[in-house]
């Protein structure tokens, strides 16, 4: 299972590299979010993948998986989510301004 | 347990959100905005005598048990920080009031320059590697904000470039814990001390140790500086002092933290590899500062000069060199935020950056012309202002890890400093003046005074009073020197294996 | 010429109060069982983008008039004063503290200090999640 996930955990950074290696603004922020889906599931293979009940007092189980990872990639996830919002309508608003989205013309070499 | 140590935290946090509920009442804000800074300052001098008498303050969250909770520990090295902060905040709070525009201040910047100053004190209190992501976190999605706010098309442009960095560091770093988390099974600093130190700091670990360096060396602009100039640029006076002054500094606060507390086993390699990025980032960031011809550029630069002296103390990692750091550091986070506020007061007179269309500006303005001076000379480390002790104890700290050249390039490099601050003056202040008062773009309020004022006056009193805070920076020291302390303030005298 | 919605309209009306029902469900279940303050008002939010959705965005503005950064921003200051309500009793920041109680109709319930904190990270979700949303949509 743990190679599996590591093979996987590999793609995501590859295609997220790529996505933030091409010009277009909207693929960076796109490969940015999956790096971070890949660092999230490295997290929860990092902590082991083990067999459990959830770690949930409700549920009476005798075994319980390692919560930790799980609480930090919860609060990963949200702090993802609200950059990707804030970089999404900033990216926008560049758009609108500036009237391009190309990496290349966004370089701001005319003002020195 | 001592819920002062929180203080620092929640005090920002709730008067910044109190200000989002009153948004029309601007005048308010900016009152409840010193009061709150103030308290800050206070909370933090009383922290300082606390620890000197009782040792390192440490508070679970919530009363669960540490390496189970999470806990915010005070050590004195964090306090000063803290103090350093908030002082530095109050004044550019108060040259924001009347340089940042009806626009900004209708568009929350007051609530996200307290919001970063709760980050940024998060950062230093958080003894939970975990948490200080998520404190780095509110830090930097507050910068995100307070650098594109205004819209400018500089701004956007840089902002766009400034986030795309910071996503992928912080992705990093989620990677680096996720790591760690798999080695030691553990993100409590404290209880990662303690096992790191028990298995012995492997090649597995001095790698993990490397990324972490890779990720707070992004966010320090230590080596990994190149983000730095344009960012920095971009954003309006009071926000890009704040930024100089206190961002790179967290991450150079969390390299110090990790490199003494956890990671000090194997300095042959990390601590010598910190040295080398050390003595690259000042080489070319005093290159970087010679080299341009406009105001904003030089001071970038600049900043990124004092990071690689600042990192060389620790890189040394003797008594004496640490001593120095953390006094180059306090001394660091005024000059920078005073001598931004005094570049861009220069730009908001003349209404261009170029030295080389402004002159002769000290017959207009004498005081400014004059502070600008001391700012200069304190920066390159002038007796009897602030920047002296610093540079001497690191360079005697360097030259006692028999580390020479790192002492010599230590020192080159502030002869460049000096050169290229003295550009700025020959060039901005001296010469024919042919701005008169009219025709000039913008002109000194009083509270751009007395922001400019009384941070000069800091940086002379923090030079001559050196003697008074010298039982808090060896206290400092010692406990940084000596991680068991800190230990056995988290963990208890017998803590879980 | 007005798109004819009401399909969309009439669903919109059952579906939103389900969604809102369920996510005080899944808000109060978070004690013991999946669930919670964040994934309550997730939901409630999902809900409340469904009618931006379904009708346009000023009526539903006129018929809700919240100002949802109030919202995100009081949502926080109760999740934080209630960390520091138990510095005033000398225990450490966001202690918590519960017990059982019989009420009138309830019966016998267990009541923590917890909820509060929880409503106060509900409120913070639901007034984040949608401001981002208007702010994207909007045209601005």
């Amino acid at each position: 299972m743990e190679t599996s996930m590591s093979i996987l955990i590999g793609v995501l950074f590859t295609i997220g590299t790529y996505l933030i290696l091409t010009k277009s603004l909207l693929r960076i922020i796109l490969g940015t979010s999956i790096i971070s889906h890949g660092v999230n599931l490295l997290i929860l293979t990092m902590g082991g993948l083990k067999k459990g009940g959830p770690p949930l007092l409700g549920e009476s189980s005798t075994t319980f998986t390692d919560s930790l990872p799980q609480a930090l990639i919860l609060t990963a996830i949200v702090i993802n989510f609200a950059v990707t919002a804030l970089f999404l309508v900033l990216s926008y608003r560049t758009y609108k301004t500036l009237g391009t989205d190309d990496m290349d013309q966004l370089r701001g070499i005319e003002d020195e | 347990m001592n819920n002062l140590v929180i203080l620092p935290i929640i005090i920002p946090l709730i008067a910044g959100l109190i200000m989002i509920l009153i948004r029309k009442k601007i005048l308010v804000q900016r009152i409840i905005g010193i009061f709150t800074i103030i308290v800050m300052g206070m909370v933090s001098i009383s922290l300082m005598n606390q620890i000197k008498e009782n040792g390192i303050q440490s508070l679970q969250a919530g009363g669960w048990e540490a390496p189970f909770g999470i806990s915010i520990v005070a050590d004195m090295f964090s306090a000063i920080l803290l103090l350093t902060t908030s002082i530095v905040a109050l004044f550019c709070f108060i040259y924001s009031f009347s340089t940042i525009g009806r626009e900004r201040e209708a568009h929350y910047f007051y609530p996200l320059f307290l919001f970063l100053i709760t980050g940024v004190n998060g950062s230093f209190l958080t003894g939970d590697l975990f948490n200080l992501f998520v404190c780095f976190e509110v830090m930097l999605i507050s910068s995100y904000v307070l650098i594109s706010l205004g819209g400018t098309k500089l701004q956007l442009r840089e902002s766009i470039k400034y986030i795309l960095i910071n996503v992928i560091s912080s992705s990093l770093f989620l990677l680096a814990i996720a790591y760690l988390y798999a080695i030691t099974g553990t993100l409590n600093l404290a209880h990662l001390s303690l096992r790191v130190a028990e298995v012995g700091q492997d090649g597995l670990l001095t790698t993990v140790s490397l990324l972490f360096l890779i990720v707070f060396g992004m966010k320090a602009a230590l080596f990994l500086f190149f983000w730095l100039p344009g960012s920095y640029s971009a954003p309006p006076t009071a926000v890009a002092a704040i930024f100089a002054a206190l961002l790179t500094k967290v991450g150079i606060y969390a390299i110090f933290r990790l490199f003494t507390l956890v990671f000090y086993h194997e300095p042959q390699i990390t601590h010598l590899l910190i040295g080398i990025l050390g003595a690259i980032t000042m080489l070319l960031g005093a290159i970087g500062a010679v080299a341009y011809w406009d105001i904003k550029k030089i001071l970038t630069y600049n900043v990124i000069v004092g990071v690689g002296f600042i990192i060389i103390g620790l890189a040394s990692f003797t008594s004496m060199g640490m001593m120095g750091s953390i006094y180059y550091l306090i001394h660091d986070i005024i000059i920078k935020a005073l001598i931004f506020l005094l570049g861009g007061t220069i730009i908001h007179i003349t209404g261009t950056s170029k030295l080389k269309d402004m002159s002769g500006l000290i017959r207009n303005h004498p005081y400014l012309g004059w502070m600008f001076f001391i700012a200069a000379l304190s920066l390159s480390g002038i007796p009897p202002l602030s920047g002296l002790l610093g540079k001497i104890f690191i360079t005697r700290g360097t030259f006692e890890a028999e580390l020479y050249w790192l002492g010599a390039i230590g020192l080159m490099t502030s002869l460049m400093v000096l050169y290229s601050i003295m550009k700025i003056f020959m060039n901005g202040f001296w010469g024919e003046t042919y701005l008169s008062k009219e025709m000039e773009k913008g002109s000194m309020t009083k509270s751009m005074t007395l922001a400019i004022g009384c941070l000069t006056a800091m940086t002379i009193a923090l030079g001559l009073g050196a003697e008074g805070i010298q039982v808090y920076v060896q206290h400092a020291t010692d406990s940084m020197m000596n991680p068991h302390e800190y230990l056995e303030a988290v963990l208890g005298k017998n803590p879980i294996r | 010429m007005k798109p004819n919605d009401v399909i969309l309209h009439s669903v919109t009306k059952v579906a939103v109060v389900i969604i809102l029902t369920f996510s005080i469900y899944l808000f109060y279940g978070g004690h013991h069982n999946p669930g919670g303050g964040f994934i309550g008002g997730l939901s409630v939010a999902s809900g409340l983008v469904l009618l931006y959705l379904a009708f346009d965005i000023e009526t539903v503005r006129n018929n809700i008039p919240v100002d949802f950064k109030i919202v995100a921003a009081v949502g926080v200051l109760i999740a934080v004063l209630t960390g520091v309500s138990s510095l005033f009793i000398g225990k450490p920041f966001l202690n918590q503290a519960f017990g059982y109680f019989d009420l009138p109709i309830f019966g016998k319930t267990e009541l923590a200090t917890a909820v509060l904190f929880d409503v106060g990270v509900a409120l913070a979700v639901i007034g984040t999640a949608v401001t981002i949303i208007l702010s994207i949509s909007e045209d601005g």
